[in-house]
Parts: structure tokens; sequence; C-alpha cells
């Protein structure tokens, strides 16, 4: 019995491995492990068999099942697998024809220029302020010890509606307000952008429309050294951390010593290019320490208070910054430049 | 202001700093200068030659032929210029000589003879045909009879000079004069500085009371005028010094005594007028307003209308000179002028800008006196002008100066401490620190224990407070010495408002929605700034707003609506081929309520967006779909589900959209804004093909939004859904009945959506079948069949009475 056992075994491992479909397999099993099978025939003949010897050849007999068993599993495994290969090669396609198109929309870069300094001086502790772009003569000038008939009116052209309301030409307005609002009892730390309007003509470098941020620190002993290092922390963080700041001696109404501050230029490190004009620095923002009289007109005392205060153009920021050549592209937003900077 | 360096050496000694490395400072301590310019390019082999002789060439007539000493030897040069005379000091190019416009000086034969070098004019030595004298501008070049000859007509001519380009602000009008730069340069330089002499001998046998009087009527806007009388003047040009600085620094030379006027102009920064006294008409200066309808010819010819706002001087009957403007013609120094009356008078910015504002004259004079001259160097100006007359027209200057002076010329002191300078400066300066540079500045102080009291020179008008003297310590000693340091102490969390962080917001959604940001013009013309207003804005009588005096039609009234200038910026795009576009852009619209404009307008932030082209196309899979209404509504739709309002829809109609193609956005049952197709019509104006726009006022939405939205669980018990198909009439709006199914199905009815619309074949004429799905949920337990078909009952029944519907089997 031993020896049909092992002819059993040897027959049906030796066409399993011969077997080329699951079909053929099916058949095995019920060739050899079936109730009509060849491994249950002979095993029918143990009732012949000696007490001592029906254990072992019981023994046999089930590891002959087992390893017929297994063979067929590893058969069929194989012969899926090789099914799939096949239907899978089939199913190839072209990974080189382009994808679903998905509608990218984006920002304006002068948004993300926007948000990208009023993040950082929100990490500052300022607070964001905005305020109406149609101004009085009052808080656009007056406020900011401009006098009607004072020289430096001059030096802003504006854009009137009637005697009393304009177009406000530059963001201080904001700082007048809220200045204003704060009756002169608390600490300020602000930053006010916005849109602002110049009697100028259209150009590569004059838009009759632009946006300014400016900002503003009052407070007990704020210093002109608090202003260096503060515009010291935009121009790194905008500018890249290997740039130095200068300041230089301006003059605005509103401040009082007023500087003008340069950015060592980061296109020649400082040795003169064409975009420097060969000065190795350019002029980014101006600003300076609140002048007595604002301070007053708002309602703080000069004598208590001191304030330092800043103004940037945003396109300027943002020509320097990409190497945009001509202020127009921000506003005839040109599907071409705006999709260039859209994740700026 | 152009600032000769050579004239500025008259001044301060310059000679250890180059005109670059100069500028460079003037710029760093707070004027710019824009730019340096030499007079001419370096040239050699050009000198004063000696016309010995001149005779015609023998076989042409245009040209002479001359002998020419030039020091070491003499040449034989053929000259073609017509003024070319025996006797003459000229400016001669030896061979080799190379001119500033590139040619070079060889030895040429013409016409047969030899021609060994070249007599020059001033434009052929390089200087800028509009300063030329008239007198020299054809021609060659003669010089004074003192010109030694052999010497280097570069430094005669002064063309060696370099020209800073001052760019003066309104606070520096001290910076408008040689000397006021002189002071500023010597101060950088910590050089002393050397004043002009005013020396003058006056002819004591002449009284100027005997020639003149002055009588002022406006005196607010005249305070001081001396009048100087200067007689037997000798008309010629004035010194060749003179014509080289007033040339480099960009005015014409006339005459001598036109130059000195403007010389001292320059110098002291004071404008002087020169009146013939023998064409002036009386013996009486009366400086007043003008009368209304009076007129005067100016000194370039025109007949100026006056009123009651010009300051005029008058010889007491008719007017002679607009104040601190221009000369009148009548009075005019001419050649044949030998007696002169020399104005110098304080006139008031404030007056003499209204006159130029008027007038439109903007002179060297008017320039000075708008910004503010000196008071103490008025008079010192007329004396200084007087001596040179004196020396350069050999003119005899009469003792005395007839005045009128009310003029406050007292300086003002201003007290500062040590303390207090470094405590607004954020530095510790020593007392020497601050000592050195009031002492550079040559700003008198006194000491009184730790305060310095600072008399401020009157030259300096900018200065009157603790702050003016802050800035002149810093920006003398060095704004690089300042540290750097951040505020300190007071304390506040920085951040976005709930509004501004809302912008944010949707700015993210709608990019991500796939529209473009674009930021358009506020103002745009008087049409379009009324065109596509929202319903909140059209309910009332809306106006723009408009400019007093726009530079341009198409920029001259503020928007009520952001949508025309986006069209501009379709049509912009369309026109360099780009045809599938999608926009979006956030922006104030500026709504008046009154016709003629007196207060401020209403300024609301609206969202708008412009849309055309495909909003989607993959080629090769011959998938393609254009933009259409409901792309742009789900895009409105997408963005309020994301801000968590309710809105609904209503059909509307519009001024320029498309009459069945527009719904009104609704929110809390106020009209908040649109979305729909441009009308045909109205596209056709703005050249853009189909287009689908949307806008809506923000300031609704953000008073509606809820900026922490409540918790609410997430359901614990299944939910169950029915549909429903009803036929409707053609004109039912499906989504009215959507808000119906939601209000009788509330509360258990959590959702209910459209999911089919059917017309056409199998349908009743004038029917359409619309499929919704209902979304049943209760929190509290699962709900069970009988209380849904109860619900789905009643719906179904209230529907059919309400919209005369029926369901479709
Ligand atoms: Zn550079």
């Amino acid at each position: 019995m031993k020896e049909a056992l092992q002819a059993i075994e040897s027959e049906a491992l030796a066409s399993i491995q011969k077997a080329e479909s699951s079909q053929e397999l099916q058949e095995m099993k019920v060739k050899y492990l079936g109730k009509k099978g060849s491994l249950t025939s002979v095993l029918r003949g143990m009732g012949k068999l000696s007490k001592e010897e029906r254990p072992v050849i019981g023994e046999l007999a089930n590891n002959v099942r087992e390893s017929i068993t297994e063979a067929l599993e590893t058969k069929t495994e194989k012969l899926e697998r090789e099914a799939l290969n096949e239907q899978l090669e089939n199913e190839t396609i072209d990974v080189t024809l382009p994808g679903n198109p998905v509608h990218v929309g984006g920002r304006h870069l002068l948004t993300n220029i926007m948000e990208e300094i009023e993040d950082l001086f929100i990490g500052m502790g300022y607070e964001v302020k905005e305020g109406p772009e149609v101004e009085t003569d009052y808080y656009n000038f007056e406020a900011l010890n401009l006098p009607k008939n004072h020289p430096a009116r001059d030096m802003q052209d504006t854009f009137f509606i009637t005697n009393e309301l304009l177009l406000r030409t530059q963001t201080s307005p904001v700082q007048a307000r809220t200045m204003q609002s704060y009756q002169g009892e608390r600490p300020i730390k602000m930053i006010c952008p916005g849109k602002v309007y110049r009697r100028d003509t259209d150009d590569a470098t004059h838009s009759h429309q632009f946006r300014q941020i400016e900002g503003l620190v009052v407070d007990k002993n704020i210093t002109l050294s608090d202003l260096k290092g503060t515009l010291d922390v935009f121009a790194k963080k905008m500018f890249g951390k290997d740039r130095e700041i200068r300041l230089r001696p301006s003059f605005f109404p509103f401040t009082e010593p007023s500087v003008e501050m340069d950015v060592s230029c980061k296109v020649c490190d400082g040795e003169g290019c064409s975009v420097c004009k060969q000065t190795g620095w350019i002029e980014i923002l101006g600003g300076g320490m609140v002048h007595p009289r604002v301070l007053e007109m708002s309602g703080y005392d000069p004598s208590i208070y001191s304030g330092f205060a800043f103004g940037m153009g945003q396109e300027r920021i943002a020509m320097l910054k990409y190497g945009v050549n001509d202020i127009r592209h921000f506003y005839t937003n040109d599907v071409r430049f705006l999709s260039q900077y859209h994740q700026a | 202001m152009l600032v000769s360096y050579n004239w500025l050496r008259n001044y301060v000694n310059l000679d250890k700093i180059t005109p670059e490395e100069l500028a460079e400072k003037i710029t760093r301590s707070g004027i710019e200068v824009e730019g340096i310019e030499y007079l001419a390019p370096k040239t050699e082999n050009i000198v004063v030659g000696y016309v010995k002789s001149c005779e015609k060439h023998p076989d042409a007539d245009k040209l002479n032929l001359c002998q020419v000493d030039v020091g070491e030897e003499a040449l034989q040069i053929i000259c073609g210029a017509p003024n070319v005379g025996q006797g003459q000091k000229v400016a001669v190019a030896k061979p080799g000589a190379k001119l500033p416009n590139g040619m070079k000086i060889k030895k040429v034969k013409l016409r047969g003879i030899e021609s060994n070098g070249m007599i020059c004019s001033l434009q052929e030595l390089g200087l800028d045909e509009k300063y030329i004298p008239a007198d020299v501008a054809e021609g060659i070049f003669v010089f004074p009879e003192d010109a030694e000859v052999g010497t280097p007509v570069q430094e005669l001519l002064n063309l060696d000079d370099a020209i800073l380009d001052l760019d003066v602000l309104a606070n520096r009008p001290d910076a408008l004069s040689m000397l006021g730069v002189a002071y500023e340069v010597a101060a950088l330089l910590d050089q002393p500085i050397h004043l002009p002499d005013e020396s003058l001998t006056v002819d004591q046998s002449i009284e100027a009371k005997d020639y003149i009087e002055v009588k002022i009527d406006s005196i607010e806007n005249n305070p001081y005028y001396g009048a100087f009388i200067v007689r037997d003047v000798e008309i010629k040009p004035a010194p060749l010094w003179m014509r080289n600085y007033l040339m480099a620094s960009g005015i014409r030379p006339i005459n001598n005594v036109v130059d000195i006027t403007n010389f001292v102009l320059l110098e002291y920064g004071q404008p002087l007028h020169a009146f013939d006294y023998d064409q002036f008409g009386s013996k009486q200066v009366l400086i007043r307003q003008a009368n209304e309808n009076e007129t005067l010819v100016t000194l370039d010819d025109q007949e100026r209308q006056l009123n009651e706002k010009n300051l005029v001087i008058t010889n007491g009957e008719v007017p002679v000179a607009l104040a601190g403007v221009m000369g009148g013609a009548n009075s005019e120094v001419t050649d044949e002028t030998t007696n002169i009356l020399l104005e110098a008078a304080y006139f008031e910015s404030a007056s003499v800008r209204h006159t130029v504002k008027q007038t439109g004259l903007r002179s060297e004079s008017s320039t000075r006196f708008e910004k503010g001259v000196d008071p103490n160097r008025v008079k010192r100006a007329g004396v200084r002008a007087c001596m040179l007359l004196q020396k350069y027209a050999n003119a005899k200057v009469a003792s005395g100066v007839v005045e009128v002076d009310e003029l406050d010329k007292s300086e003002k002191s201003v007290v500062i401490t040590k303390a207090k300078v470094n405590q607004r400066l954020g530095m510790e300066l020593d007392e020497k620190d601050i000592i050195s540079v009031l002492t550079r500045l040559q700003f008198e102080f006194t000491q009184n224990g730790e305060e310095m009291i600072v008399e401020v020179p009157t030259r300096r008008r900018d200065i009157s407070i603790f702050e003016d003297i802050l800035e002149e310590v810093i920006r003398i000693h060095g704004y690089e010495h300042l540290p750097y340091t951040i505020p300190q102490g007071w304390v506040q969390a920085g951040g976005l408002t709930d509004i501004q962080r809302l912008q944010r917001e949707i700015k993210n959604y709608l990019s991500s929605a796939g529209l473009m940001e674009t930021l358009t013009y506020s103002l745009t013309n008087q049409k379009d700034a009324k065109r596509f207003l929202t319903p909140d804005i059209e309910k009332e009588p809306a106006y723009s707003v408009g400019l007093a005096m726009p530079m341009s039609e198409e920029h001259s009234h503020l928007r009520l609506s952001l949508i025309p200038e986006m069209l501009r910026v379709l049509q912009h795009n369309i026109a360099r081929t780009q045809t599938d576009l999608a926009y979006y852009e956030i922006g104030k619209v500026f709504v008046s309520r009154e016709e003629s404009v007196t207060k401020q307008p209403i300024e609301n932030l609206h969202v708008a967006g412009a849309l055309t082209g495909l909003w989607h196309n993959h080629p090769w899979q011959q998938e393609k779909k254009s933009v259409d209404f409901y792309v742009a509504k789900g895009i409105v739709e997408g963005l309020f589900a994301h801000l968590e309002l309710d809105v609904t829809f209503v059909q509307t109609r519009m001024e320029d959209m498309h009459p069945g193609r527009c719904a009104e956005i609704k929110l809390n049952g106020n009209g908040i804004g649109y979305v729909g197709q441009v009308h045909p019509l109205a596209a056709k104006d703005f050249d853009v093909k189909e287009t689908y726009v949307f806008e809506i006022n923000l300031e609704a939405i953000f008073s509606a939004h809820q900026q922490i939205p409540s918790f609410t669980d997430i359901p614990r018990y299944p939910s169950v859904t029915r549909d429903i198909a009803f036929i409707l009439d053609n004109d039912v709006p499906a989504g009215n009945v959507q808000t119906v199914i939601k209000e009788i199905g509330a509360p258990l009815v959590k959702d209910v959506s459209i999911f089919d619309v059917y017309q056409g074949e199998h349908m009743e004429d004038g029917k359409k079948s619309v499929a919704y799905r209902l979304l049943y949920q209760d929190p509290s337990h699962t709900l069970k069949d009988d209380e849904v078909d109860a619900s789905y009952h009643e719906i179904i029944e209230k529907v059919n009475s309400q919209f005369g519907s029926y369901v479709r089997s």
C-alpha cells in the first residue's frame, strides 16, 4: 500500500506540473483527491491492514494528500498570476498623452506681495487697518501737516472731486484716522495697505492708480533706531538675508526727521550695475519719526509719545523682487503675465 | 538746481574731493544729486590765438586766410566764419587736437592753400547751443582782449567744469543758491566758508532818495522793498568768468546788467530786478494789488490780464512788473539803458505762488520766492549787485537805499538737550558730537546747564523745532552710526480682522475654483461707471462720482461696478488670441446717493467674476465644454457653500444682461448680487463674445457670515432618501419648487437636490419633468417608514396644489 500511495503522489505531482489551465487542475483535483479519486480508492483498503501498520499508512496518506493539495494551490496561483499579467499587458496605454486639464486660477502678483508684507508685520504684532479711498482734504493733507497752500502739496498731484473731497494720494490718512480713533490713549502698531491715486500719465514707471503699504508705531520712547531696526528686518525678509540697508535724510511733511531707505542691490551685490544705476543701492521706501504736529493734531501728546512711520509702493517692491519691467503689466491683466506669478 | 563745481570752489576748498565724491556726500546727507555732467569732454591742443592778419582766400569768396599767433608758433589757418577779423583773440584747435564732436584736426589744403588748424565756435568747443549768448551764437567765439595767447581754452572757458544736478525738495530752499550749497558743503567737509565781496564804494555825490520813493500798499505780501539807483551804466558783455558760470548753471548770458542780476540770484538765492530808470515813467515805486482788468505786457511780450490777487510793481500809475515773477516790457533794460533802478525785495510765497499758478509763468525768480528766500540776504544781494555793476559796468552807485522795511529778520532759537537727542535717536552721542555738528553748520548756540539754545540762521527756514535740529544732528553725524533696534515694551497680538481674513478666504476659494485674480482701475468712463449695478445699489437712485479735472475721459468717474473694467481685461486678452478666460476681482465700488457730490460716497467691497470661451477642453479626448450660465452659477454657489451661507437665485431682468439668463442673488431676502450672461449688445460694446459674469456685494456677506460656525454633532442615525419627479409647467422655476419642498419638509428633510430635468419627447407641450431627491434624517432616532411616508405625501400634495403640478408615474 505504501508503494501505491507513493506512486499516486509522484504521478499527481508530475501531471500538476504539466497542467496549463485551471480547468485541468480542477480535473486533477477530482481525479486524485475526489470521492472517487485514486487516493480514496487506495485508502479503502486500510481495513485490511494490521493494527501497527494503520497509523503509519494513515500518516503517509495524509502527507500525500497535503502534498498534492499544496501543489494544486501553488499551480493555481501561478496560472492566475499569469493570466492577470497577460490581461494587464493588454491594458497598456500611452502615458505620454496629456492628462485631463485642470482649470488653474490664481492670485494677482500684487496680492501675493501685499499678503507677504502684511504677514511679516503681523508676525511683529502689527494690526492691519484700512480706510476710504475717497478722502477729505483734511485727512489726506491737513491732518498730516500739509495745510492748504503748503508748498509741499505741489509734490503730489491730486485728483480732486470737490474742494474738500479727493482720491487719496497716499494711505497715510488711515494713520491719521487710526490715531484719532484711539484718542491719544494707547500705543499703536499698525500697517495700512491700499489703493492710492495720483495725476500721473501711465507709463512704464508711473500709474495713476497704484498701491501703497504704510506702517505706524506710536508709543512712549519710540526711537529712530527702532525704525532702522524694523526696516532692516523687513528688507532682509523681502529681499534676502544678505541684504543691507542704509538711511538717507529726506523730506516728508508728516515726519521729522525724514529718511529714505535704500537696500543693497541684489543683482550686483552692491558693486554697481544697470539696475541700481551703478550706485550699488536701490531706493525702496520713505519714512521717519512722526512729526510732533501730526501727533498733536491726532490727540497724542508729543512730549509723552513719539512714533515712526514708513511707506512704500507695492508695485515697486514687486517690480524689484520679481524683475517686472513695466508697472502697466499689473493693470492690463494679460493672462500670460498673471499666470507667471500666481503661485509666487 | 544746477551747481557748478568750479563756481563752488570760490566759497569752499574742494581740492581734496572730486565732483563724484562730492555728489555722493551731498546725496547721502539729504539733497539728492540726480546727475553729474561735464560741460565738455576733455580736449588738448586748443588754445587762445591772436589773429595777426586776415585776408580773403584768393580762390574762395567765403573763406579767409588767417595768420594766427598761438604762442610758440604762428599758424596759417583758413577760416569760413564771417565774423573772423584781424586783431581778435580766438580759440584755435591746433593740428592733433580732437574736438568734442569727435572731429580730428589735421593739416589740410583748402582750394590749394594749406590750413594748419581750425578757429572754433563755442558749439564746436562742446557747449550746449541753448546757453550760448546771442551775440556769439553765429560764427567763432572772440575772447576779451586780456586773454593770454597760448592759454588752453578749456580752462579759460570753464569747459572742464562738472555740473551737479541737485533735486532740492520743498524743505531746503536754501540749497537753491550757491551760498546755501556752500554752507551745506562746508558743513559736510568740515571746512570754512569764504563769503563773496560786498564792499561797495558809493558815489557820495548822488543820493538815491533824490531819484525815487517807495510806497507799499500791500505790506502783507511785500514786507520789504529796497530800491537802489545805479547811474551811467555801460551796457556790454559781462566778464568771461561770469558768463561761464551762468552758462554752466543753465542760464544764457545777455549783457552785463542782466547777467549780474542773474548771477546774484544764483549766488544769494535772492531774485533782483533791474528797471530802466529813464523808462520807468515816474519817481515813485508803488507796490499794490492789481486792479481788476488791469493788463501788463511782460518781458516775453505777452499781454497778461491781471486781477486783485496779483501783486504788481507800479510807477504809481501803471504796472511795470508782476512782483517776483516777471518784469514788464515797458521798463526793460536795453542796449540804450544808462540809468538803473535796482529792486531787491521780499515777496511772500503764497502771493507769488498764486500769480504763477494763474499765469503759468515760472521763472528762476518765482521759484525762489515761492519756496521762500532768506530775509537777511535781500538787501545784501542788492549791495552785491551794485558792487558788481560798479566794477563790470563802470557804473556810479548812488548812496543810500530807498526802502520800506517791515520784514521779520529775527533768528529762531531752539532748545535741545543731549538727553532728549539721545532718547529720540536711540543712541549715546556725546555732547561734543552735537557741538561739532552745530559748529560745522555754523549755527550759533549758548549753553545753559543741560540745555543748549541754538540760534538758527534765517537761511535755514526749514528749522524751527527740536525735531529739525535732531535731523541736522543725525544727518551730519551720519545715519550709519544709528543702531538697529526693535520697539520694546508694549505688545499686542497683531493680525487680520475677521473681514480681512474672509477676503483672503474668498480669494483662496475663487483661485482654487479656476479663476485668475485681476486688478483693474477704479476710474472708468462716465457711461460705464453706471452699468452692471448690483440690486442693492440699483434700488435707490445711485450716482457715480466724477473727478473735477480728469486726465482723460477713460478715467473720469469712479466705478459702481467691477464688471466694465473686467470686460475690458477680457477684451485685451482676446485681442491677443487668448480666448478661454476666467477672471475674478475684489475691489471697491463707490456709490453716491447725491446727484452732485458733497460728501464721501459709500465705499462697498465687491467681488466679481467674468468668464468666456471654453471652461473645459481636452482635445484628444474630444471633450469640450464652453462656459455657460451654470458654470458661473456653480462657482457662485460653491462660494456661498464655502462660506456656509444660504442664498437663493431668482430670475431677473437687468439692463445690459441677457433677459432670459440672469439671476438675482438673494441673502436673507435682500438682493446682494447677480449672475448671468452679458447681453450680446453690451458684449459688443466691449468687443467680447459670449460672456458670463457675476458680482456680489461683499459687505452683505461680511455682516451675515458667522466667523466661528457652531458645532453640529455628526449624525448617529442613518438617513433615508426619497425621489419625486414633478411634471411642472415650463415657466415654473425648478428652484422655487425646491425651496417649497424644503419648507414643507422641515425639519426632517435635511437636503433637497435636483437630479434630473426633462423636456421634449413623450412630454406634454409646455411641460417639463423635474426630479428631486429628498434626504430625510433625524438626529434623535432612526426614521421609521411611516414618518417618512407621511412627510413625503404631504409634500406631494402641497406642491401639486401650489404649482398645479402632478407626479410623474
Ligand atoms: Zn546693482
